[in-house]
């Protein structure tokens, strides 16, 4: 989910081709209690959270590859393999946008703060649990990197994304807002927390790039929505912590997923496998 | 940032063993209050954490990220965490965010302290 250019925004995101699974899921409103609600009744942050996969499903997406997600199992901070970060990017967005309104416009336009070069392709609906986003990112030399990630929780004030096997990172990205100071009415804060592992080893070797671009990446967002928010001159305060400087070894064969590599070859073989099949549309995922 | 909505005793059970009674809502902000159970539940020899979520309430995202960093600190001190007490539902989440791989799931504190029938 790194990019290296910079924090131009493109005009809109090529989001089109919703997959029956999630034309058929009615929008998950944001869970409230029910007062007087009973101790058995389903929790309230229910509604908010994925129902188990066991391993993704996709539909074709226009605008994106859609390849390296389909099939593929999801990976939090356990199952990946380079020392364990968190990097957090924190916005003050002022006192008279409420967290909520924030977080309903970053939903709402998600794929319009991607920086340029890389494409977001979520669901018509906007960002509900469960639903399933194609990525392609620029990694240079004319290669798009093609990946994805899963909504895991959404709520009012915030939304997760987990990532896939092969993607550069096995973690969660969490968006939120909140009130410096709720008793008073402070300013919001807009912050994307960030929680991985580089997935295998060749993504490992990588971070010390990887760390710049994904800085780069979630700055430029961060500032894209301060503008959509109408704030004059964002400022975005970012910051990288290790959380955990051993290695996973025994998590080291994540690299035959790896995406990169994957997309460099399906870059390079793809005019090859159309030449070949002429009278068949693009290979479905 | 708002007051966690949560508390966490600790009890030992024995040298070795402690369990940490969770009652309320896992979030970001609750932090604090699991860090200090922590330090608490590993005073002494302790080698294996019992997390009793008999008492959950509620829990998004961020209490997800910051049980994997209390995972982190177990790991480190080489103790092992388990669970007990999750409703079905928490115990999807668990299964869904693969936590379950690292924090081992039981039916009950019986089986927790025996370490027998977990899911891992």
């Amino acid at each position: 989910m790194t990019e290296t250019a910079g924090p131009d925004r493109v005009r809109s995101a090529e989001q089109i081709g919703l997959s029956a699974r999630e034309a058929a899921a009615a929008p998950v409103p944001d869970a409230a209690p029910a007062p007087g609600a009973a101790k058995n009744d389903p929790p309230r942050d229910a509604a908010s959270w994925a129902k188990k996969v066991e391993r993704l499903e996709v539909d074709p997406r226009d605008g994106v590859r859609g390849t390296n997600v389909a099939g593929r199992r999801l990976t939090g901070p356990v199952q990946g393999f380079g020392k364990m970060w968190q990097k957090s990017y924190r916005m003050k967005a002022g006192s008279q946008i409420s967290p909520e309104a924030a977080i309903a416009t970053w939903k709402e336009h998600f794929p319009e703060f991607w920086p340029k070069g890389s494409r977001f392709a979520g669901a018509l609906t906007g960002i509900n649990p469960g639903d399933v986003a194609l990525l392609d990112l620029s990694i240079g030399g004319g290669v798009k990197l093609s990946t994805g990630v899963f909504v895991l929780y959404a709520d009012a004030e915030s939304f997760t994304l987990m990532t896939p096997q092969g993607h550069m990172f096995a973690g969660w990205i969490t968006f939120s807002a909140e009130r410096e100071d709720p008793g008073t009415g402070g300013e919001t804060i807009v912050q994307v927390l960030v929680l991985m592992r580089a997935n295998d080893p060749l993504y490992e070797m990588g971070m010390p790039v990887m760390h710049r671009k994904e800085d780069k990446f979630w700055v430029a967002t961060l500032t894209a929505l301060g503008h959509r928010l109408g704030l004059a001159d964002p400022k975005v305060e970012a910051k990288t912590t290790c959380v955990d400087t051993k290695r996973q070894w025994r998590h080291a064969s994540n690299i035959w997923h790896n995406s990169g590599v994957r997309s460099v070859l399906q870059t390079v073989t793809g005019p090859l496998a159309r030449t070949r099949r002429p009278d068949k549309g693009p290979a479905k995922t | 940032m708002s007051a966690p909505a949560i508390t966490m005793d600790v009890r030992r059970i024995g040298d070795e063993v402690a369990v940490v009674d969770i009652k309320g809502e896992v979030t970001a902000a609750c932090e604090p209050v699991l860090m200090s159970a922590y330090e608490a539940a590993s005073d002494g020899k302790t080698t294996r954490l019992v997390l009793n979520f008999a008492g959950l309430e509620y829990m998004n995202s961020g209490g997800i990220g910051m049980l994997v960093t209390l995972l982190v600190r177990a790991n480190r001190q080489r103790q092992q965490l388990s669970a007990f007490g999750l409703s079905a539902h928490y115990r999807e989440i668990f299964e869904l965010t693969r936590l379950d791989e690292a924090i081992a799931i039981y039916d009950s504190e019986e089986a927790a302290l025996d370490g027998t029938g977990g899911s891992r």
